[in-house]
């Protein structure tokens, strides 16, 4: 067994990865929820995130925030050229899961054209701080990522309970058709969910850049755990997105401290297994 | 065996002879490999859509059953020095067992969308390879077949591989089309467009899905324990990859999923062009122009190349769609067999039904009769529970007291197909076709799996005796979607009757139809009665449910409040109150 500061350390980068997790599953979950549109593509982008942070650092040394902000307003346009194509082409629930399946190995050549399949190492200063309480570190970038996955979680919470906006929405996912006879006018709005929901992707990624080792072959990685964690944090509610990903960061954690690192996947699978026979209904 | 099998048989043969004569005059090692992944991915991509394809359960964990495959041949080979030709039989089992073990618990799940059916084989395909990747079948480091023995057939050693791929990939196409004209297909067609319908109408929905499942993956096993030895290396990363289902699902989108050639021609079409990008950047491309293509066909030709082939080929010979079933037709002889008559007595006994949705009683007791050749109508107002007593009579749901039985036989214990296959069927009030299915077929999948159990064959002969009979002859080649309501209605009629049942339960077939179509229902209906089947008649429309029932059955909140002939019924006080009460108001 463990020793007690082993377990709380595991515990803290348990609930900071899981930070990365929500803010990952938060556009997700928007999409797959508010759009009937199964998002793959999102994995994608938010790896294309990275990288595009990373060769603005690295290159033309643009601080990361800075690069961050560049990148949200791009990648909200790119949401919006996605949506367009899935509303020209009539994209359903099911055909978009297909589709964006193929954007996804799309976007994966595109990464590893220009940027190769072997690991990229953004060094940072920032890369190495921590704070210390107690007997544990954290370290101050993956906090950093966790409070922005909060606090975006919370905002988007805001935005769809309390503005017009977002209970337009949330009334056009429930009955498009009645939502329209009311005056929703659900395509300016699908565009707008569209775009904001890459643009996380771009905050995602970002942060990805900045806290761990860039490969193309990392997009599958998340595929499971994302899921298992939109799934489990249950569709378009940002705020159980983000407690569903600490749940999964918390729980492969601990699988890691205490079995092995190598089973670590197998967490997240057999919960989002488990969760899609017993509560298929969630979905 | 006679006319398209036949002519399929022959040519799958005659393909087969070719390309071993092709090897056996000696092939540069080059095309033996080249031709070799071809054949693998054609049994690949066709063995994945015998249930993605067919029966529209779209699974993302191809690579799961292949990656149990491989990992079947490389552990008895190379730990337990088992001949390389066994290890691929238990691949097959191995594989086919996963695969219905996984469907036994994923087919039971109600509501498990197609979407969800796909996440839930792509976590499978990961969790398999995780466990894979750190017990002792593999432990991290991969294993290496390089010293197992191959036995030779040809001159060289890789021809023995060629020749294993060949037979597979032919045998799976083969088997691809006589499952797609064999009950089994037909079923999976049903399931594919309405899961639910196909239940009821005597489709076992269940182990259908289950058997081509295990089917699918077996064969998905045995191209895997094959490629094991071709590759000679085993890793969990090449393995359980998103690789194989990526590959699988395009090359079956891309073809046609629903046309058992359609996965071949897209592997063959698929598997070249990635030959031509091999090695470092140019793969790399490669697959980036596979997933642009994939991405373009599912959104420009949803349906697949070979099926819009097809379609602008018969357009272009001007041939109707339904050649087959006239076919068919002619060599079947001399009509169906007449009908045999329910029998005197009762046919349909509902005895003290309750059912429950949550807090809503939808039935409290509900008992009545219907004898054989009777007409019993059923009304009451809107939510009153008439449909919920067709869907709990039809086996749709599960009663949760009471009893229902044809004759001595209980129906309340058993599922819909069987309720279906011992003689009820019924109409919905909106009409459920089968959307990829033409009218003629719609109504043979009743004949096949209702009571009639008419083969394939002898049903389209039996189906186009009840199109003829509802006046729908000529539109038997139309696709549902190309007939309007009144045609829809009928053909629901067309359907409920060819499984030949005992007990039919018209829901509603008369709403929404214009004074003539309704004069002309109820002729049918008229006919259908003095053929001695029992009928249960839902209807709004009181003229029409008084000029034919024999006996009238009045439900509110789920109670039945009066029973009788059918103008007693309507007199009683509580009718009068409550049904015609409310009608008035609102």
């Amino acid at each position: 067994m463990p020793s007690l500061t082993l377990l709380g350390q595991a515990l803290v980068s348990g609930v900071l990865a899981g930070g990365i997790y929500g803010l990952l599953a938060l556009g997700l979950s928007l999409s797959w929820g508010l759009l009937r549109l199964v998002n793959l593509a999102h994995f994608a982008l938010a790896l294309l995130g990275a990288y595009l942070t990373y060769q603005l650092g690295t290159t033309f040394h643009v601080s990361p925030w800075l690069a961050a902000l560049a990148i949200v307003p791009v990648f909200f346009l790119l949401g919006c050229g996605l949506h367009a194509v899935f509303a020209y082409f009539r994209v359903t629930e099911f055909t978009s899961l297909l589709v964006t399946f193929g954007l996804t190995v799309i976007l994966e050549s595109v990464i590893q054209w220009f940027w190769t399949a072997d690991y990229r190492r953004y060094e940072t200063p920032y890369a190495t701080a921590s704070l210390r309480v107690g007997p544990l570190f954290i370290p101050t970038l993956e906090m950093l990522a966790c409070l922005t996955a909060a606090a975006l979680a919370f905002a988007t919470w805001g935005w769809l309970r309390f503005t017009y906006v977002g209970k337009a929405l949330r009334a056009s996912a429930e009955d498009p058709a009645i939502a329209a006879a009311f005056g929703v006018n659900h395509r300016r709005q699908a565009y707008l969910l569209s775009g904001v929901s890459a643009a996380y992707a771009g905050v995602a990624g970002a942060f990805i850049a900045l806290i761990s080792t860039l490969a193309p072959s990392q997009i599958w990685t998340w595929v499971g755990v994302v899921f298992a964690v939109v799934i489990i944090g249950g569709l378009a509610n940002p705020i159980g997105a983000l407690l569903a990903g600490f749940l999964i960061g918390v729980s492969e954690s601990l699988t890691m401290a205490v079995v092995t690192p190598a089973w670590a996947p197998l967490v997240s699978f057999s919960v989002l297994i488990v969760l899609l026979i017993v509560r298929p209904g969630r979905v | 065996m006679s006319g398209e099998p036949r002519r399929v048989a022959i040519t799958l043969v005659a393909v087969g002879v070719g390309f071993v004569a092709l090897a056996t005059v000696g092939l540069p090692a080059f095309y033996e490999s080249f031709l070799y992944i071809i054949f693998s991915w054609i049994a690949l991509a066709t063995s994945w859509a015998l249930l993605s394809g067919y029966a529209g359960y779209f699974s993302f964990g191809h690579g799961a059953f292949f990656g149990a495959g491989m990992y079947t041949t490389a552990t008895l080979t190379t730990k337990f020095n088992v001949p390389f030709l066994w290890t691929l039989l238990a691949a097959g089992i191995l594989a086919a067992a996963l695969g219905a073990g996984i469907g036994a618990v994923v087919f039971r799940v109600k509501r498990l969308r197609g979407e969800l059916f796909g996440l839930l084989t792509l976590a499978i395909t990961f969790v398999l390879g995780t466990i894979v990747l750190n017990t002792r079948i593999d432990g991290g480091p991969g294993v290496f077949l390089s010293a197992v023995p191959l036995p030779r057939v040809l001159a060289s050693p890789t021809g023995t591989l060629y020749l294993l791929g060949l037979a597979l990939a032919l045998g799976t196409v083969g088997a691809a089309y006589a499952i797609g004209r064999a009950r089994l297909g037909f079923g999976l067609f049903a399931i594919h467009d309405d899961e639910d319908v196909a239940e009821v109408e005597g489709v076992p929905t269940f182990r259908y899905k289950l058997v081509a499942f295990a089917l699918s993956a077996g064969i998905a096993g045995v191209a895997g324990g094959i490629h094991a030895m071709y590759v000679g290396y085993v890793t969990v990363g090449e393995t359980f990859s998103i690789t194989v289902p990526l590959y699988v699902v395009l090359m079956s989108v891309l073809g046609g999923a629903r046309h058992w050639l359609g996965p071949a021609v897209g592997a063959t079409l698929i598997a070249s062009s990635l030959y031509a990008f091999t090695g470092g950047q140019q793969a790399v491309l490669g697959r980036a122009a596979v997933a642009l293509v994939l991405v373009a066909v599912i959104l420009v030709l949803p349906e697949g190349v070979v099926p819009a082939f097809l379609r602008y080929w018969r357009a272009w010979r001007g041939r109707p769609r339904v050649l087959e079933a006239a076919r068919t037709l002619a060599s079947v002889d001399g009509p169906a067999p007449a009908r045999s008559a329910g029998g005197p007595g009762v046919a349909l006994v509902v005895q003290d039904v309750w059912k429950a949705f949550g807090g809503i009683q939808a039935l409290r007791g509900v008992s009545l009769q219907v004898g054989a050749g009777e007409i019993v109508g059923l009304v009451g107002p809107n939510g009153s529970g008439k449909t919920t007593l067709i869907n709990v009579i039809s086996g749709h749901y599960a009663t949760d007291r009471g009893r229902i039985a044809l004759g001595e036989v209980t129906l309340s214990t058993r599922p819909a197909h069987e309720v279906a296959a011992l003689g009820v069927s019924r109409t919905y009030q909106i009409p459920r076709p089968f959307a990829h299915l033409s009218a003629l077929d719609n109504v043979a999948l009743a004949a096949t799996f209702g009571a009639a159990r008419c083969s394939p064959r002898q049903a389209r002969a039996e189906a186009r005796r009840w199109l003829e009979f509802t006046g729908l002859g000529r539109r038997a080649g139309a696709l549902p979607h190309e007939l309007n309501l009144h045609e829809r209605k009928f053909l629901e009629l067309a359907r409920a009757l060819a499984g030949q049942p005992r007990v039919i339960l018209l829901d509603e077939v008369l709403s929404g139809l214009n004074p003539g179509e309704i004069a002309s229902a109820i002729g049918l209906i008229r006919q259908i009665q003095a053929q001695g089947v029992a009928i249960l008649f839902v209807e709004h429309l009181m003229r029409a449910v008084l000029a034919l029932s024999d006996q009238l059955v009045v439900l509110n909140e789920g109670e039945v409040i009066a029973s009788g002939s059918p103008r007693e019924a309507m007199r009683a006080p509580r009718v009068v109150e409550v049904y015609l009460g409310k009608s008035h108001v609102a």
